[in-house]
């Protein structure tokens, strides 16, 4: 072995690198931009930046949650942002009878999108990434239709959902961290999990092995817009505002960006949790730090353009020896 | 007569990977007109030979001579281009390009303006793939060609393209018979016309007919050299595994014991009248506890369809299934193994394993329900259960974490084995168990079969290794054109019989043939 390593060569050293990033990348980026903002930006280390840091990204992180479930199916969810519009239509229409009510009515809806998307999917056999179009048109579409404008909220109960806090810890970040360590749970320790990865990575042979290849691709579906409506809901009750025409728009890009700049491969059969919320915390980062620093919008949109070359690079190493 | 020019001549040849030391040290000689064998187990470096001489890697020492000039190949296409050719065992065309584009891919005929010459190109490609048995239309898409027909379009592009040197992995491994000796006739050719060819393949059979000299690698080492027809049949396997000759004798060339104590009990498994629209006419199979029933029949003739509807993987559109006289609800493979029915595919990579996964997932796969509670994975009980399976089977790996993708054809068929004995099946659908794998393996899954039907199994055993599917068999149901044709039972299971059935002679055959005449 020791033989072996002395002898590796040039080339094997880059393919080493590249694996490096690909699994610890994410974690460096995110290590060195809380370094270079703590040097160049004024007020970085501060309790509020942090607590408004991670409260802009915690519906990202969930959304992405599910996306890289539905990714690690070798699927794609396109309609996560439209399920997020929907979410705030349906508070809207449905607060009056009380929160709770509202929020189960959110469920539903948000449930039947799932189980199209994953019916599309895995029972009709359309690609994943035209199903989710389909829905991602539709879905809000019917959120527009439910609600044409925006509406203000004036509901208590949803006030302190969104603003609300334990211990200083915002609802939204405890949630997103909740629901974060259940999805790592999910895939590492139960059969659903172990199922999901093995139809990612190989269907035919996930279906001769007498899985429940429609079962499972339906629930990732469900579970996927469940999230989304997760995070539409507490959108909504941070902004005390349902806003249908905008809430959730590009949405699916930045849980997708998340999911791969993460290190969970789009050809599916592998998920990265972990990876993915560090992911979304290093683009609220990155966009954060050139705000701060007065960069126009469109150097944010080129610095993402370019964590993402960099992570499909870094990926693109893997499988190759 | 001059002895015939040296083409090629490698010289100390090493090549290292992490924690491997592939190649070592290797030597080979290849003459113009000579057709070379170049034999070895799996892992024992022949496709690492093959990728250094052809580009695809770089030698760590060594020398490599083409035609009186040493080179170092950077890439395969500059192989290619000095004229060596590879047909992989994969046919690595272009599925949605037509035949004759595949044909003269990166070499297109163009006309003077330097336009691609459509017509020109499409009449070459019919008369070149007529030299080769293929009469198809050349405009369609490669994809809709038959497996056999594309392999022969790929060894004709490996040809035409002024080859010195033609190297074939397993070209035969998706061929039918009467295409073997299309592809055998087209060896010869080269041959005569001073073209060296070598040929790597696992049937003993095709070596003999068709090879004139002979290199075993073992361990990635060169263990043997020299003519092959001086080199006995038992003398090559001996040289392949590394075994003492006394002890392959002993044992012949396959493991398997003979007749199984197959009882006169209940049959296990009964498949009655399995329709398939184009594919099966009502075929009935019968499968008793601690009986192996092959399947009998060519390549297309309905023994993987078979297998696949008994299994649920495959819709059928009339005919029943019942498992210990249990009918099966038919249409998924779920419910097959839920009933104790298992397949193990034919196309063990894309079908069998799951290759990103570990050892230990694969072979956790079915039966992980079972080993938890409440959609919760019990880790302790999945280890034992591979731990089981990896010491019964003798399961290669580094360890159980190496992902499956990494481990050589023979061992990812024992995960696969042990995915399905993992379930304790009552019938085992073995399709081409012992195909692309190296033959200590094929040893080891004879025996198993072997052992799992003396434990009372019922096996159903497909193999195009007449001589595996003869002496593993108690019986052989005989297929033809996706219907019965044919039982042999006791004295009569030889290949000799196994012949005659296929070929239509049907006295020894009566009873069986008149059955499916009558279901017309």
């Amino acid at each position: 072995m020791a033989e072996a390593t002395t002898l590796r060569t040039a080339p094997l050293d880059r393919a080493r690198v590249l694996q490096w990033l690909q699994t610890y990348g994410v974690y460096a980026g995110v290590a060195a931009l809380l370094v270079v903002n703590v040097v160049i930006t004024p007020n970085f280390l501060t309790a509020e930046n942090f607590r408004t840091q991670a409260v802009q990204v915690a519906p990202v992180i969930i959304v992405a949650l599910g996306m890289a479930l539905v990714i690690g199916t070798e699927g794609v969810d396109l309609s996560v942002g439209a399920v997020m519009a929907l979410a705030a239509s349906v508070t809207a229409l449905y607060l009056g009878y009380g929160l709770l009510p509202a929020l189960l009515a959110v469920a539903l809806f948000a449930a039947a999108v799932g189980l199209a998307n994953g019916a599309l999917v895995a029972l009709v056999g359309v690609q994943p990434i035209v199903a989710t179009l389909a829905l991602m048109v539709g879905g809000r579409g019917i959120a527009l239709v439910l609600l044409p404008q925006l509406e203000d909220l004036r509901n208590p109960a949803l006030a302190s959902l969104g603003s609300g806090d334990v211990l200083g810890v915002p609802y939204l970040i405890l949630i997103a961290a909740v629901l974060a360590l259940l999805v790592a749970f999910t895939v590492r320790r139960t059969t659903f999990g172990r199922q999901l990865l093995a139809i990612g990575d190989s269907r035919p042979a996930a279906q001769l092995a007498g899985l429940p290849v429609r079962r499972v691709l339906i629930i990732v579906y469900v579970v996927c817009a469940l999230l989304a409506a997760v995070a539409g809901v507490l959108a909504t009750a941070r902004l005390q505002a349902s806003d249908p025409t905008s809430l959730g728009n590009l949405m699916e890009l930045s849980a997708i960006t998340a999911v791969v700049v993460g290190g969970t491969p789009l050809t599916g059969g592998r998920v990265n949790i972990a990876g993915t919320v560090a992911g979304a915390v290093l683009i609220q980062l990155l966009t954060a730090t050139l705000i701060k620093h007065d960069l126009p919008p469109s150097w944010t949109q080129i610095a993402q353009a370019v964590v993402i070359v960099a992570a499909v690079y870094a990926a693109r190493g893997r499988g190759r020896r | 007569m001059a002895p015939p020019a040296e083409v090629l001549a490698v010289r100390g040849l090493s090549k290292t990977f992490p924690g491997v030391r592939a190649l070592d040290d290797v030597d080979l000689t290849l003459h113009a007109g000579e057709v070379h064998a170049l034999i070895g187990e799996n892992g024992a470096g022949k496709s690492t030979l093959i990728k250094l001489l052809t580009g695809v890697y770089r030698p760590d020492a060594g020398e490599i001579t083409f035609q009186g000039a040493e080179v170092s190949f950077a890439t395969p296409l500059e192989a290619q281009k000095a004229g060596i050719s590879t047909i992989y065992q994969e046919v690595n065309l272009i599925p949605l390009l037509s035949v004759a584009r595949n044909l003269f891919l990166g070499r297109e005929p163009r006309n003077r303006f330097g336009v691609l010459d459509i017509a020109r190109m499409n009449s070459e490609a019919e008369e070149v793939l007529r030299g080769y048995g293929v009469r198809v239309d050349v405009r369609r898409p490669l994809r809709t060609l038959g497996v056999g027909a594309q392999q022969m379009v790929a060894l004709a592009r490996a040809v035409a393209t002024d080859a010195r040197i033609v190297i074939m992995d397993e070209p035969t491994s998706s061929l039918e018979p009467r295409e073997v000796e299309t592809l055998f006739s087209v060896i010869r050719g080269l041959r005569d016309a001073g073209i060296a060819v070598v040929y790597v393949s696992h049937r003993l059979d095709e070596l003999y007919a068709v090879c004139s000299t002979v290199t075993v690698l073992r361990d990635g080492r060169r263990v043997h050299h020299g003519s092959l027809a001086e080199l006995g049949r038992l003398d090559l396997v001996s040289t392949m595994l590394g075994r003492d000759l006394g002890e392959v004798r002993a044992e012949g060339l396959t493991k398997f014991s003979g007749d199984h104590q197959a009882t006169d009990s209940e049959p296990v498994l009964e498949a009655h009248e399995l329709t398939v629209p184009h594919r099966l006419h009502g075929v009935s199979v019968s499968i008793r506890p601690g009986e192996v029933v092959g399947l009998g029949g060519l390549l297309g003739s309905g023994r993987t369809e078979t297998a696949k509807a008994i299994s649920g993987a495959l819709p059928v559109r009339s005919g029943r299934v019942t498992v210990a006289g249990v009918p099966l609800r038919g249409g998924s493979a779920a419910a097959a193994i839920r009933a104790g029915v298992s397949l193990l595919p034919e196309d063990r990579k894309s079908e069998g394993i799951v290759p990103g996964l570990s050892v230990r997932e694969n072979i956790a796969l079915a039966v992980l329900p079972r080993l938890s509670r409440f959609g919760l994975v019990s880790e302790a009980r999945v280890d034992s259960v591979v731990d089981t399976f990896v010491t019964r089977l003798r399961i290669k790996a580094s360890s159980p974490h190496q992902k499956v993708g990494e481990l050589s054809g023979g061992n990812q068929q024992k995960v696969l084995l042990a995915r399905w004995l993992a379930m304790n099946p009552k019938v085992l659908l073995l399709d081409e168990p012992t195909r692309g794998i190296d033959v200590g393996a094929k040893a080891e899954v004879q025996k198993l079969v072997d052992e799992l039907a003396a434990d009372g199994l019922g096996v159903l055993l497909i193999s195009s290794d007449l001589e595996e599917l003869i002496e593993g068999s108690d019986r052989v149901v005989v297929l033809k054109d996706g219907a019965v044709v044919g039982e042999l039972t006791g004295d009569d299971v030889t290949e000799d019989k196994l012949m005659r059935t296929i070929a239509g002679d049907t006295a020894a055959t009566a009873p069986a043939a008149e059955e499916v005449a009558g279901d017309g």
